[in-house]
């Protein structure tokens, strides 16, 4: 007979209790394996991290700015990390989050992007498009307990029309006229609102100065902030990728914050 | 301070983070079938914990000509759901040359949130339009696609604020003498900004704007109507 084995059809059992099985593989007690990790295997401990993203609407386009820092835990880790990824003339996207994921990512869409320049058919990401495509995708890997560990905020010309699109890694997705991801949600984004009631037509350099006003204040309060951040300028001449820029920063006031040693 | 013989939290096994699939974006829907109209508003506040992610969200979501539904809870379910529910009403549309009917539109969501029932869409859901004969109907579901045909209901985060207004001025609960009479459209409209008004004074994650809709047999009309913003 074919299916019976030195011990016949019936199974052997385990030699002892909690022991090997003759013919099956044995996993030692207190090893964990590749197949038992589970959850481990998956993006619930996210390692190198990014900050705060923001981007800002003005008359004419869009601005996105992220500083350049990836950290390691509480560790400065990597100094130079671009959160920053230009998709086409129009589009560009910035991560907060795990770095590997977004690298991960941004493989992905460059190599869609050339898979759909190759069709040379007029047709691309719009920033529209691509931030529906994100949100399908952050979706559906949460839905498989498997997430994404990225804010990403998508910026861009749609039709000449400023776009700015908010996606987080459970999917929850919005489009709003200026937008701030990770610590720049609560330390930046009520100063760029309150600008924006002020002028609601701003002008590039305004906003500009804006981005650097509260990147500024992210390097100052922010624990995992850098003062060196890149800023992409998306108007209809195309994607102008700025940076690094280095903030100058003062301390002189520094040493008279006293009492929390 | 690390006991001794204890090794530091750091070099013990990998930190992991929480990850909960869902979130609560709060937002209220509120809709009421009239005789000849069916009217459903909902604010415009889309939130997060104490954060204020957009103040022009509204969740209606117009599916057809006379069907509106109301959406609110976790918004990335809010947007799967709206898109397989268009998805849906178009293959409809396209095979039966005539849009959906409301109290079809009603059963096929049922299915939808039932089809998820064990990783239900955590979405509070109103369709409101008109039926085949004509009159205004109003539809609430739960999560997992229970529902009902009703009057008036409120769904989402001021629900427990709003309904028991609407058992009072629509319904007439428990009021002697009272006649339910069938309410003009205006009036409707007032009591439901009075409603919204008050309910954004004590609940968070409703405010910023109400956006109001009513669907007639002359098809779909919104207005707006400003609420607090802080």
């Amino acid at each position: 007979m074919a299916t019976s084995g030195m011990f016949g059809n019936g199974n052997p059992g385990a030699l002892w209790t909690g022991g090997p099985v003759p013919g099956q593989l044995h996993n030692f007690p207190g090893v964990q394996n590749g197949a038992t990790k589970g959850s481990s295997q998956r993006t619930l401990n996210p390692v190198v991290m990014g900050s705060s993203v923001l981007g800002i609407q003005f008359n004419g386009g869009v601005v996105i700015a992220a500083d350049m820092l990836g950290s390691y835990g509480s560790l400065s880790k990597y100094r130079d990390c671009p959160r920053l990824l230009k998709v086409n003339d129009s589009t560009v996207i910035g991560a907060s989050g795990d770095y590997a994921d977004f690298q991960y990512l941004s493989n992905v869409i460059q190599q869609q992007v050339i898979d759909e320049e190759c069709l040379n058919d007029g047709f691309g990401y719009t920033p529209k498009s691509l931030h529906c495509w994100l949100t399908r995708v952050l979706y559906n890997r949460r839905s498989q307990f498997n997430p994404l560990w990225n804010t990403y905020i998508v910026a861009g010309l749609d039709e000449d029309k400023p776009y700015l699109g908010y996606v987080d890694k459970i999917g929850m997705a919005y489009e709003a006229p200026s937008l701030a991801s990770g610590f720049g949600a609560y330390l930046a984004l009520p100063i760029i609102r309150d600008a924006l009631e002020k002028k609601p037509d701003m002008a590039l350099e305004d906003a500009l100065r804006l981005i650097d006003r509260c990147m500024k204040l992210l390097f100052y309060r922010d624990a995992r902030a850098l003062n060196k951040y890149q800023v992409a300028v998306i108007t209809k001449a195309g994607v102008d990728l700025r940076g690094p820029i280095v903030s100058d920063t003062n301390w002189e006031v520094a040493h008279m914050i006293k009492g929390y040693e | 301070m690390a006991q001794l013989g204890q090794p530091l939290s750091d070099y013990q096994r990998p930190h992991q983070v929480h990850f909960s699939p869902y979130d609560f974006n709060g937002g209220t829907v509120l809709a009421i079938a009239g005789e000849n109209y069916a009217l459903i508003a909902t604010d415009t506040r889309l939130s997060q914990g104490f954060s204020i992610h957009s103040r022009e969200s509204p969740k209606t979501y117009s599916l057809s000509e006379n069907t509106v539904l109301g959406c609110c809870g976790f918004h990335g379910d809010v947007l799967t759901l709206t898109k397989t529910l268009g998805a849906r009403l178009q293959i409809f549309e396209k095979e039966h040359n005539k849009p959906m009917p409301t109290p079809s539109v009603a059963a096929m969501l049922s299915t939808i949130l039932y089809y998820r029932r064990f990783f239900p869409y955590y979405t509070h859901n109103l369709v409101a339009g008109l039926d085949e004969e004509g009159k205004g109907c109003v539809y609430s579901f739960d999560p997992v696609g229970s529902y009902e045909r009703e009057v008036y209901r409120a769904k989402g985060s001021a629900s427990a604020m709003l309904q028991p207004l609407l058992d009072n001025q629509i319904g007439g609960k428990n009021q002697q003498g009272y006649v339910v009479q069938p309410m003009p459209l205006d009036r409707c409209i007032a009591v439901v900004k009075d409603v919204f008004t008050s309910a954004a004074e004590r609940d968070i994650y409703t405010g910023d704007n109400i956006l109001i809709s009513v669907i007639t047999k002359d098809g779909l009309k919104s207005e707006k109507f400003p609420l607090r913003k802080d």
